[in-house]
């Protein structure tokens, strides 16, 4: 069972209490990029096996939105920190190296 | 190969069985193939088998990470159906579902394809006007369903509850020719007709890179050594993005887990296959007499391979709801496996940016009916370069927002 905690409201609770939003950190290309970016910001996945950074939503709690650093292979949870940052804060990605040495995850790391 | 037959069966018989030989071979491999396919699932060995028998190519190799048939294709619940509203589903589907009628007769190997008939229900107005919908596409694609009344439902399955508390049956989408088939046996059939015509079949080889030359695909790298190729074909399912980026590609996929039970076996009550797509559960029996359940897939990427608690939950109370007569059954046992989803919920058979790579992936919930014409049309695309059952389902289109839009078509996964 995957359980997380919404930093937002600092309330702990296993998965049913939110909903997964999809990858994180994605950069928005709109009006005058290029096709392959267009396509990429669109289409193209991270899905790795492994360190993933991921967007929640605490929907039946308080309702805002947060990020999510997890495992996809083992669920565990590195660390969840407010949406309102463009990329991991230091602290969580420190964490990732301490067990995960060498991880990758697009530019951060 | 010895054909297994009764004669067989009644020679065995008066010598002990010794006789029988190993279905497939499981030699080393060689330094070089024509043709890799990295993936000895249902659609890995299908692809092989059609290779060499449509286009007269055997000089390949099926590498495996694990074990023969031991992903997807022996997670999944079995069912076998064509009624899509796309034209290049339909077709795909409707091609793999008449291969599966004489696929015993074909591989020499009882695949136990059952045509049951598959029912759909449909439990909201929404439910029935998108139903008829289909079948009114699937006359025009020559894919024989029917749009039937609730008095027909209780006749096909006796056990269904009309009135259920939350979404009466209204009606469902029949496909009599629709059924189920034994999911480890098209693995091992497959493998059987592919190690007879001399394909080496390579268990517990994990590709771990692959090597190219000049943006075109030279080789693999495993953990048995290095292999040759002048084509590659790749067919992982929910691990496909895992070799796209050995490729140096991103795949338009999010792998998630899909799960599935079974009851413990009981007396034959239901000769059909039922899905409720509305509250998100199906159910068959299987020869043995367990009842047969899946489910909704999870809702975040994950590769753990047994699936979030509360979707089984949710599963079995819908089907409880429908079926009265299951709620004391306990359940045996339950499992999972990782299905790559696409946006638009079809697959992708396509050339790939780096030379003579071809993916056959995205399939999803769904990837067991379409075992045996995924194989041939995607083997007529590694050979020829083109294919008409997978011209639709180019990685172009998602650039080309040419969508084969089943998402929408079928409201749910499928």
């Amino acid at each position: 069972m995957l359980i997380l905690e919404c930093p937002c409201c600092g309330v702990k609770g296993e998965e049913t209490e939110f909903h997964g939003g999809g990858e994180a950190h994605i950069k928005r290309f709109g009006p005058g990029s290029s096709e392959e970016e267009f396509h990429d910001y669109l289409f193209a996945k991270e899905n790795p096996r492994g360190v993933h950074f991921e967007r929640w939503r605490h929907v039946n709690g308080c309702g805002k939105w947060f990020h999510v650093a997890r495992c996809t292979q083992t669920l565990e949870v590195f660390g969840s920190y407010s949406a309102q940052t463009t990329e991991p804060p230091q602290e969580i990605r420190d964490k990732i190296t301490a067990k995960r040495p060498g991880w990758r995850w697009r530019e951060f790391a | 190969m010895r054909r297994y037959s009764a004669f067989a069966v009644a020679r065995e018989a008066a010598r002990y069985h010794e006789g029988w030989a190993r279905a497939w071979r499981s030699p080393e491999p060689k330094q070089k193939y024509d043709v890799i396919i990295v993936g000895a699932g249902g659609h890995g060995l299908a692809t092989a088998f059609y290779l060499g028998k449509n286009f007269g190519i055997t000089n390949v190799t099926i590498l495996e990470k694990g074990w023969l048939g031991g992903g997807n294709t022996g997670r999944n619940t079995t069912i076998i159906r064509s009624n899509y509203l796309q034209d290049p589903s339909a077709a795909i589907y409707e091609k793999s579902r008449s291969l599966y009628e004489t696929m015993s007769q074909d591989l020499n190997y009882n695949v136990m394809y059952s045509p049951r008939g598959v029912l759909m229900l449909a439990q909201t107005e929404h439910e029935v006007r998108g139903y008829k919908r289909t079948a009114h596409a699937n006359a025009l694609q020559g894919v024989e369903t029917a749009f039937v009344s609730p008095e027909r439902v209780k006749e096909l399955v006796p056990i269904i509850s009309l009135e259920g508390p939350r979404y009466p049956v209204l009606g469902g989408l029949w496909q009599a020719r629709a059924g189920t088939g034994r999911h480890d046996a098209v693995a091992w059939g497959y493998a059987r007709a592919c190690s007879d015509m001399g394909m080496d079949i390579i268990q517990q080889c994990e590709v771990t890179g692959i090597r190219k030359d000049g943006g075109k695909v030279v080789g693999v790298d495993t953990t048995k050594g290095a292999i040759d190729c002048d084509k590659l074909g790749v067919v992982v399912a929910g691990h496909s993005g895992v070799l796209a980026e050995k490729a140096g590609f991103r795949l338009p996929i999010e792998s998630v887990a899909l799960q599935a039970l079974v009851s413990e076996p009981i007396k034959p009550c239901m000769d059909i296959v039922v899905m409720a797509n509305t509250v998100h559960g199906y159910m068959s029996q299987s020869d043995k007499g367990e009842m047969v359940i899946g489910g909704g897939a999870d809702g975040y990427n994950n590769y753990t391979q047994r699936g979030s608690f509360h979707h089984i939950e949710e599963t079995v109370r819908a089907l409880v709801e429908t079926f009265p007569m299951i709620s004391r059954l306990k359940m045996l046992r339950q499992w999972g496996g990782i299905v790559d989803m696409t946006g638009d919920r079809s697959p992708i058979l396509s050339k790939t940016p780096v030379e003579n790579v071809f993916f056959n992936c995205g399939w999803g919930t769904g990837g067991f009916k379409a075992t045996p014409g995924s194989g041939w049309g995607f083997a007529e695309l590694v050979a020829k370069g083109h294919s008409p059952l997978c011209e639709a389902f180019g990685l172009n289109r998602f650039r080309e927002g040419r969508f084969v839009d089943e998402s929408v078509a079928a409201g749910v996964a499928h």
